[in-house]
């Protein structure tokens, strides 16, 4: 039934996709089943992003029908209870830089894999980092920066929450920009990831599910 | 006129010539005394040996992109850099005196604050004015420019920047909406109506605003010219001389932002592409009317959105490349050199830019793999770059020298190379940036 919705987000056919949701509300099909196929599209979109073939636009646009979707099924969802999150993620960039595209494009990506995840935004100091991590408790930390200072601040984080005793309790990924392998083991961070898609594949494996 | 931007025209290699003889020629820059001045030749010689691809260089050019690392180095923060200009001024010359690379970095990019603060621009946030004065300058991303207003960008850019775009970047000029558009003044009768907006208080006022900008504009050129007179005045060259960008940056940087034109390519692709079209002349000109200004024959033009991963392979080929091809063919036919900055990786793109006429650009890489480059635009383009900032940022002077050997091998051999750092080096260890430079200077002799 869904499946020329599924057809239509993977192939990038806005429209299509957009008039197929209409078409299966109307023909009472489960919202949470356009929810499901909204899902294994974005498994096959992850796919041909993973082996060449989709890059950072097709995942915008993956992105931007997604959103499209969830606003026509919203009103059809009241009361339908909404799925356990598999992990949560806290996502922000670093104090003293300001760029957000990097760090959305991973916290959209975490959300479609079923992770709940708390941004806490940019420029955002090692406290508030402490800070969101012990208020939201999340397993897994992504610090995204653009700029050659955001190294600094990412080791000032990574060891801001050394001190606050809380370094055992998350696995940290970090990425953006000019960060490496190099920068990894600068900062004391688990992780690097080169793009977007390799973040969502840190957090599966730290927090399992699969 | 049909292949102006496609062909390479009859008299683009004398034009060439003519500009690097003026370059060459030092004339009117104040040297110190004649060792300067033939330090100042030698090096303008090796990039121009580099650059043509004709013969071998003595040893290969050292010219790393400075960035706000002057102004780290100095100890200063980069808001007392933007707002006092002695501060400036010190900064610049002493990176200069303890490094000696072979070209110096005219601050242009160190823009006066004071400027910004008159014209109230909301494209950036500054040191003291969004970010921490410690901070760096960073970009404002948003949709300056809706979708909808793509067919009013094609129809008359001028225009669409005059009365849309600048009263949306600079809060000082609102009032510019109500900028008459050219040509209304033909007939007497419509000479009046021409005139009203310019009656109003608040344009007077944003007339004004623009004319105490000048001003500090014209302050500022008049210390960056004494700073760049003093530095090329001891032997180096200036690296770059004007400016461009590629057309589908200026639309996917400055008016749509990121994820505006990526969804463009999907949503409206003809549109995008005739805009890409319609801004290239412009582009062209800007390119051409820097140079002329400062004698120089390489416009700085820095890519953004072609790299790797920001688009597919087929999306470069229809969108990105054949406007950035046809402004590399107009600036070639102007007899300049553009220095082709391309941030990121660029690995996928290397077999496509390397169509381009021989010995008449250079290709400043990234995170692209040198010895690929080397291979492919190598054949064609001198080749610039590519020390990684994470290494100078976090790395020991043996790991930076161990780095530049292998970068040398690899896209050094027989000429056709300056070596520089892939990106702007602020927040690089003094001593990483040292060995960068030093070691390749003796390594990179030809023997």
């Amino acid at each position: 039934m869904t499946e020329s919705l599924i057809r239509a987000l993977v192939e990038m056919q806005e429209d299509e996709a957009l008039r197929e949701t209409r078409q299966l509300l109307d023909e009472d099909t489960d919202p949470l089943s356009i929810i499901d196929a909204c899902s294994r599209a974005m498994e096959a979109v992850g796919k041909r992003f993973e082996t060449g073939e989709y890059f950072l636009p097709h995942l915008m646009m993956a992105g931007e029908m997604l959103r499209q979707i969830s606003e026509i099924i919203k009103p059809k969802m009241r009361g339908d209870k909404v799925r356990k999150g598999r992990g949560r993620v806290l996502m922000g960039t670093v104090k003293g830089d300001i760029h957000d595209i990097g760090k959305n494009m991973v916290t959209f990506l975490l959300q479609t894999n079923g992770f709940e995840v708390l941004d806490i935004g940019i420029d955002q100091s090692p406290e508030k980092f402490v800070e969101a991590i012990r208020n939201f408790k999340p397993q897994v930390v992504g610090m995204s920066g653009l700029l050659t200072l955001a190294f600094d601040s990412m080791r000032d984080t990574v060891q801001a929450i050394q001190e606050a005793g809380l370094r055992d309790k998350v696995r940290i990924m970090i990425g953006g920009g000019q960060v490496s392998e190099k920068v990894k083991a600068y900062t004391g961070a688990d992780a690097y990831g080169p793009d977007a898609v390799a973040g969502i594949r840190l957090a599966k494996q730290w927090v399992g599910g699969d | 006129m049909k292949n102006r931007f496609l062909e390479v025209s009859r008299d683009a290699e004398s034009k060439q010539e003519e500009r690097f003889d003026i370059w060459l020629s030092g004339k009117g820059i104040p040297f110190a005394d004649p060792d300067a001045e033939a330090a100042y030749r030698e090096r303008v010689t090796l990039l121009q040996d580099a650059i043509q691809l004709r013969r071998r260089p003595s040893r290969i050019p050292i010219c790393p992109s400075a960035g706000f690392f002057p102004v780290q180095y100095a100890g200063i923060t980069l808001y007392e850099a933007m707002y006092d200009y002695e501060a400036l001024k010190r900064a610049c010359e002493k990176y200069h005196e303890d490094f000696s690379p072979d070209a110096h970095n005219s601050p242009v990019n160190i823009v006066p604050g004071k400027v910004m603060d008159i014209l109230d621009l909301r494209l950036f946030k500054w040191p003291g004015h969004g970010v921490s004065k410690d901070g760096e300058y960073q970009f404002v991303e948003k949709e300056y420019m809706k979708a909808e207003e793509y067919q009013d960008l094609i129809d008359d850019p001028t225009g669409f920047f005059l009365n849309a775009y600048f009263p949306r970047i600079f809060g000082s000029l609102e009032p510019f909406s109500a900028f008459p558009l050219l040509p209304p003044v033909h007939e007497m009768p419509l000479i009046p109506a021409a005139l009203m907006p310019f009656g109003s208080k608040a344009m007077q006022s944003a007339l004004q605003a623009l004319g105490q900008a000048g001003e500090e504009a014209l302050r500022w050129r008049a210390v960056a010219g004494e700073i760049n007179g003093r530095i090329m005045g001891k032997g180096y060259p200036a690296f770059s001389g004007g400016f461009s960008k590629a057309p589908f940056d200026v639309i996917g940087d400055s008016l749509r932002g990121t994820k505006g034109i990526m969804l463009d390519m999907f949503r409206h692709p003809h549109e995008l592409k005739e805009a890409c079209g319609r801004l290239t002349p412009s582009m062209v000109k800007c390119g051409v009317a820097g140079c002329r200004a400062t004698g120089h024959i390489m416009p700085f033009i820095p890519l953004h959105k072609g790299a790797d991963g920001f688009m597919s392979q087929e999306q470069f080929a229809t969108f990105y490349w054949p406007s950035l091809r046809k402004l590399i063919i107009g600036l070639i036919n102007e007899g300049l050199v553009p220095l082709l900055f391309a941030e990121g990786g660029y690995n996928d793109r290397l077999e496509v830019i390397a169509d381009i006429p021989k010995g008449k650009a250079v290709w400043w890489f990234d995170r692209t793999d040198m010895k690929k480059a080397k291979d492919t635009v190598g054949r064609v383009a001198c080749l610039a770059g590519n020390v990684p900032l994470d290494l100078l940022c976090t790395g020991t002077p043996g790991e930076v020298e161990t780095y530049c050997r292998k970068l040398i091998d690899d896209a050094g051999r027989d000429g056709g190379f300056i070596l520089s750092s892939g990106a702007g080096i602020q927040g690089s260890k003094p001593a990483n940036v040292k060995a960068m430079i030093d070691f390749s200077k003796q390594y990179g002799v030809y023997g």
